[in-house]
């Protein structure tokens, strides 16, 4: 089934605003080898400015992932999860992320383009903090990859 | 960031991935694809075995680079394109080797280019950092 070119310009609101929590910065560091003081140690994070644990700069992926699991989930998207590989990723931020923050997002699908049996899907997370100002921009594109690729 | 040049290289590390590795990023990510911890999967799905989370390579990539600034910045910007995957053998596991070369600078800060290898083959493309000096 091919990917439902419907989607585009469909946005998908996360459910409640994600609140990050000073353990998950540290799991998240640990699993991405973020070794530096100021993800795990709140003193350290204090010295350099921050009101808590800085988070490594790929941890809103943590984020946009549920929101990316609602589109994968609609029953029209035409997803198969086993066939989806990374194409490119950015962030672009405002300011870092620190523990404490409660972080809405909101992802629109931008672009789907088909090319020799893969499709290519774009998206773009925002994610502002509790006061609404932006925090974060995440934007991926996934490769579908066709049967016969 | 003062007295840095073009074409300096600033940081290099070597990260050894196992599928132990993987797990541990699957669960921080939640990203729980089988196709980085099932090798039936992954066959199943015309891939050459179990690969590496690409955002783990991608979070892993930026680390060399975070611990050379310390706390005189912070990546404000970061952008990779995910070229070839990285497949994890089940015994031997993997090794990605980073190396950050400045790319560019401005009044803003700096551009650092990020190299990722991994078995000779580059495994990330156009893998750039933006970071700007804290206040």
């Amino acid at each position: 089934m091919p990917v439902n070119p419907d989607l585009v310009e469909r946005a998908f609101p996360s459910a409640a605003p994600y609140l990050v929590g000073r353990e998950k910065v540290r799991e998240f560091a640990r699993a991405v080898f973020a070794t530096a003081p100021l993800h795990h140690d709140p003193e350290a994070a204090r010295a350099a400015g921050f009101a808590d644990v800085v988070a490594p700069p790929t941890f809103p992926i943590v984020i946009a992932e549920a929101t990316l699991q609602r589109l994968l989930a609609e029953p029209d998207a035409g997803i198969d999860f086993s066939r989806v590989v990374h194409g490119d990723q950015r962030f672009t931020y405002s300011r870092p992320i620190v523990a404490g923050d409660e972080l809405t997002a909101t992802l629109r699908v931008t672009s789907i383009k088909t090319l020799g049996g893969n499709s290519m899907v774009t998206s773009e997370s925002s994610m502002v903090d509790a006061r609404g100002e932006h925090v974060v921009t995440s934007v991926s594109t996934l490769v579908i990859r066709g049967e016969d690729a | 960031m003062n007295g840095l040049e073009v074409g300096q290289v600033v940081a290099e590390r070597a990260f050894p991935i196992s599928r132990d590795s993987l797990v541990r990023y699957a669960g921080a990510s939640g990203d729980f694809n089988a196709i980085h911890y099932r090798d039936d999967v992954a066959a199943a799905v015309g891939l050459p075995g179990v690969l590496a989370h690409g955002m783990l390579t991608m979070g892993l990539a930026v680390q060399p680079v975070v611990d050379w600034l310390g706390s005189a910045g912070w990546v404000s910007d970061y952008q990779v394109r995910f070229t070839r995957p990285v497949v994890v053998d089940p015994q031997h596991g993997a090794t990605v080797t980073v190396t950050a070369t400045v790319g560019a600078l401005d009044d803003a800060g700096a551009r650092i280019d990020l190299t990722a290898v991994c078995d000779d083959q580059t495994v990330l493309g156009k893998a750039h950092v933006r970071v700007t000096p804290l206040a």
